[in-house]
């Protein structure tokens, strides 16, 4: 073929002769809804009239972007890191700089742009042990077990990596909860593992049912090689947070079925129901004796992203291993190694979040004012979104025990469902879509997580300022009922 | 499954073991940081229990890594991103007005005016606007759109997604990718965990490790019976071999390139370390451009840059970017698909980027020392790429090739019949035997060749040229005098 005089030919990547694995590959948090989020956005700086001023993005749980403040003490240190010329400056607390200089005493060269060891800073992940060892009442934790990542997102994706395997009917399944956060469903795709969906019970808060996992697991036997059951804890998009029998319950099922347990905990501060506690999957397993301490094989997630720092831009994390086989350890070990490190600057950031100031340091009541008042912030955004979503004919809002988003159920009318379904579209896209269209406002439809067949959510966080998230919550009722009229 | 009992508590088999786990990962080998360096860590801590050794402390020669061997920061960079990271500084008058100025931008880019926010998975749009004008600065006015360019988590996390894109297929149709021998390990081992065919070209050691594009035409000529070639990677300046490819080399991989319907993937991150008289970075880009549009319109093409080279060295922000040329709009949007998975990446090292593709200029009030602090970097380096080559080549039985650019020196070393033989029965590879042992007697640690590839029957090190010029002057003499023990030893 000819373009302008010069002769063309097919292209040596197309979307017929790339990775078919990469094609397979969604994730709604930043999918389509959120590209339609953005040109409205960039409509709107340049004058286009819309029947909204802003666009407001309640489909990621980014907290610094609504508003919420950085922790003092952790920016202090950061910045004393990255030009140590500051450790002279007199307007910087000691206790600040008495970690920046621990963190920088651990570093090639004095310098965060060192490279680090692979596997993280052994002094950070030293500390990471301790804040383990703490949080779990004792239960020692070993820091060579401890591998700091690029967020939680990297970890979860390297250890699956190693996990699947397989061809035809022997290939690895992995078990995950529908909803479920879809970096879950995206990894999945991406290395053709099967996934295979276990359903938490919308009834009764989003808990989960070891008779629900038996019935995913027996089914899917017959198609793959069931080898890891994979759970979010407190829960995204639900926020459910998991009772101590359930977490127990769950490992002893996958002590019985043989499976790898990955349990990503990174909303363990975001807990806001006074009936709800967070348990570390790693300490139930202890509590749960040797037969299951010494033989579980359990890898669990945690990041900076979440919790009362909202830190996600630097991308800090780690997972802990429990019960690795050695030589599949090194073999993790080896394959950290080919990406050199995770940033610096997350790695020091996880270093002050398990290493907070203390009691008598001079950041101490700084740190545990701002700490306080971001989470109970969330608590009361928390009970307010369940609230007024509870208020709309049509929408049903399970309570947000923890994590920072609500996923409630919307009755999507009969009519609405056949316009969106002739129209190529998921029913709750549609909704969302609309929403978007009409009130600036993002959510992430249901399916973009998972749902029981037949039912539709959307996902929204609990992020923005209390007055803009009352804001919000009023023009998403208001847009339902109109919604529900509309298609009546 | 067997059952054994561990103090009287029962036990199986692991779940996860080497049998049953991913046999791709089982392939990966990252020899920059792999058996040798495992040891260097053991014999410093060995060291610091006190244990005596010949040597005081281990220098790690092995990594690219300036500052851990006492490169300095750029100021203005770090003030910059302290600025960043605690706005409240922004008020301190010991601040230059530039820095404020910059780190005023870069948080107006970010959500809520904090670097803790996710950016754009495809990197914060100001920036990535920055690098467009930066390369089109380079480039002697080539036009880059910024849409083009998108932020990675250092060059590695680009290549990466790069051939996970390009990598499918079974069998016979399997995806082919073109390599140098010498090559830097991720591109192996990022192609063994893609279970992808490596096709090696041979760089020519004679030729100061010149391409050759009648080895690229054999190379790939041999590799069309078992797969499918879609892939030419090149890495210029080179790694581990240092050498700066000439205008004309450049073109004709272009040309072959479009030949043999290859997609490009140019690894650049050494482009401003350049020291030898003579020669000169010529993007890819550019020359692409240069050979008019039969070629820069239909050439498929990634080049890759990064923060942790050149004069900055700031490996660990993790700060990379790379541009995409002429890619398929729908295989462009799976692109922007498949890196919005991992949200973002992080954001004090695309901070940093800005920075470096848009630095200090001569009326601001951080420039002199700006400037003063990069050339002192790049004269530093040049001159210990000099100093290296020559002591080296003062060895019997080393010969090292000028260190035209890059950070490293990858020397060939004539290992006695007898080292050789001794190196199998331990089950060593002859250069990983004569590295170990140089580890365990001086305490330098360098990669022997055989992690990056070399001709067959030949053996090399690479070592980096980053140590301080006196402490480098050091390890150059004792690497000389364990050179010449080590051949009278096994001669």
């Amino acid at each position: 073929m000819s373009e302008n005089g010069v002769s063309s030919r097919a292209k040596v990547l197309t979307i017929d002769t790339m990775n078919p694995t990469v094609k397979k590959v969604e994730y709604a948090v930043r999918g389509p809804i959120v590209q339609r989020a953005l040109e409205l956005e960039r409509e709107l700086s340049q004058g286009m009239k819309k029947p909204f001023v802003e666009v407001i993005k309640a489909n990621i749980g980014d907290a610094h972007a609504m508003g919420q403040q950085p922790i003092t003490f952790f920016r202090q240190v950061l910045a004393l890191c990255s030009y140590p010329e500051l450790l002279n400056d007199t307007t910087f607390p000691e206790d600040a700089k008495s970690r920046a200089r621990r963190i920088l005493q651990s570093c090639g060269g004095y310098s965060m742009g060192s490279y680090s060891a692979s596997q993280g800073i052994e002094s950070v992940r030293q500390d990471v042990a301790r804040y383990i060892e703490r949080r779990d009442d004792g239960v020692p934790c070993d820091p060579d077990d401890i591998y700091l990542t690029t967020g939680a997102s990297d970890g979860i994706v390297t250890v699956l990596k190693l996990l699947v395997c397989g061809e035809g009917a022997a290939r690895t399944g992995v078990m995950i909860s529908i909803p479920q956060y879809p970096l879950y469903s995206a990894a999945l795709a991406e290395l053709s593992a099967v996934q295979i969906n276990y359903y938490l019970n919308e009834e009764t808060c989003w808990s989960m049912d070891i008779s629900e996992l038996q019935r995913a697991l027996d089914e899917a036997r017959r198609h793959c090689n069931p080898r890891a059951l994979c759970i979010i804890n407190p829960g995204n998009p639900t926020g459910q947070v998991q009772s101590r029998q359930c977490i127990e319950d769950v490992i002893r099922f996958a002590a019985k079925e043989r499976l790898f347990l990955m349990a990503d905990e990174v909303y363990q501060d975001n807990v806001y129901a006074d009936s709800c506690k967070f348990h570390s999957f790693k300490k139930v397993l202890f509590d749960m004796g040797p037969e299951y301490s010494n033989t579980v094989e359990l890898v669990s997630f945690h990041s900076t992203s979440k919790c009362y720092m909202g830190e996600c831009g630097f991308r800090g994390g780690y997972m802990e291993i429990i019960n690795m086989d050695d030589e599949v350890k090194a073999q993790l070990t080896k394959l950290v190694s080919v990406r050199l490190c995770p940033p610096v600057p997350g790695q020091a950031l996880m270093d002050l979040v398990v290493n907070p100031p203390q009691t008598g340091e001079p950041s101490y009541d700084k740190f545990i004012k701002e700490r306080t008042a971001t989470l109970s912030a969330l608590a009361e955004k928390a009970t307010l979104t369940e609230q007024v979503l509870n208020t709309v004919q049509g929408i049903s809002c399970n309570p947000v025990q923890g994590a920072m988003y609500s996923f409630p159920r919307i009755t999507i009318p009969e009519k609405a469902i056949k316009e969106a379904t002739d129209n190529g579209q998921q029913p709750d896209m549609f909704y969302c879509m609309k929403l978007l269209e009409e009130t600036g406002i993002c959510l992430v439809p249901g399916s973009g997580f998972g749902q029981k067949d037949g039912t539709y959510h959307f996902r929204m966080t609990i992020l923005p300022p209390k007055d803009k998230l009352t804001i919000l919550l009023n023009k998403v009722k208001e847009f339902h009922q109109k919604f529900t009229q509309q298609y009546s | 499954m067997s059952q054994q009992a561990v103090n009287g508590v029962p036990c199986r088999g692991k779940v996860l073991t080497l049998d049953n786990m991913n046999p791709n990962v089982r392939r990966v080998e990252y020899a920059v940081r792999g058996v040798i360096v495992q040891r260097a860590l053991q014999i410093e801590k060995e060291l610091k229990e006190g244990v005596k050794k010949p040597f005081t402390e281990v220098i790690k020669a092995n990594i690219g890594d300036a500052h851990a061997m006492g490169q300095k920061p750029i100021t203005f960079l770090r003030q910059v991103l302290a600025l960043c990271s605690y706005p409240d500084l922004l008020e301190d008058n010991k601040f230059p007005e530039d820095a404020k100025q910059r780190a005023r931008r870069i948080l107006q880019a970010c959500g809520g005016h904090s670097i803790g926010a996710y950016s754009a998975s495809q990197g914060i749009e100001c920036i990535r606007q920055d690098v467009a004008r930066y390369i089109e600065k380079r480039d002697g006015g080539i036009s880059s759109n910024p849409d083009n360019i998108y932020l990675s988590t250092g060059a590695s996390d680009a290549i990466v997604t790069m051939l996970k894109l390009l990598v499918c297929g079974e069998g016979r149709d399997r995806t082919g990718v073109m390599i140098s021998i010498p090559q830097y390990p991720l591109y192996s081992a990022a192609l063994a965990d893609l279970a992808a065919v490596q096709i090696s070209y041979y760089l020519d050691e004679d030729k100061c490790w010149s391409l050759d594009v009648a080895e690229l035409k054999r190379a790939i000529n041999a590799a069309r019976q078992h797969c499918n070639p879609r892939v030419l990677c090149i890495i210029n300046p080179g790694n581990p071999t240092g050498q700066v490819q000439s205008r004309q080399c450049i073109e004709d991989v272009i040309r072959f390139a479009k030949e043999e319907h290859l997609f490009l993937m140019a690894d650049e991150v050494y482009q401003d370390n350049v020291y030898a008289e003579g020669c000169k970075f010529h993007s890819f880009k550019k020359v692409l451009f240069e050979m008019g549009a039969e070629y820069s319109s239909t050439v498929e093409m990634a080049s890759f840059h990064s923060t942790s080279k050149c004069y900055m060295g700031e490996c660990g922000f993790r700060g990379g970017y790379m541009e995409v040329i002429n890619m398929d709009p729908e295989v462009k949007a799976q692109l922007t698909k498949l890196v919005s998975v991992r949200l973002c990446p992080p954001v004090p090292g695309q901070a940093l980027l800005d920075l470096v593709v848009n630095p200090p200029q001569p009326d601001e009030p951080s420039y002199n020392t700006f400037m003063k602090e990069r050339t002192a970097v790049l004269a530093a380096l040049s001159e210990k790429a000099g100093l290296t080559e020559k002591i080296f080549n003062t060895v019997p039985g080393i010969i090292c090739n000028p260190v035209q650019g890059a950070m490293y020196t990858f020397p060939r070393i004539t290992l006695p019949q007898k080292a050789i033989d001794k190196a199998k029965e331990e089950g060593l590879v002859p250069d990983m035997f004569y590295c170990m042992r140089l580890l365990e007697e001086e305490g330098i640690c360098l990669v022997p060749g055989s992690g990056f590839g070399q001709r067959e029957g030949t053996f090399h090190f690479r070592m980096t040229i980053l140590p301080p010029t006196e402490k480098l002057k050091i390890v150059l003499q004792k690497i000389r005098d364990y050179h010449m023990r080590f051949t009278q030893e096994f001669s």
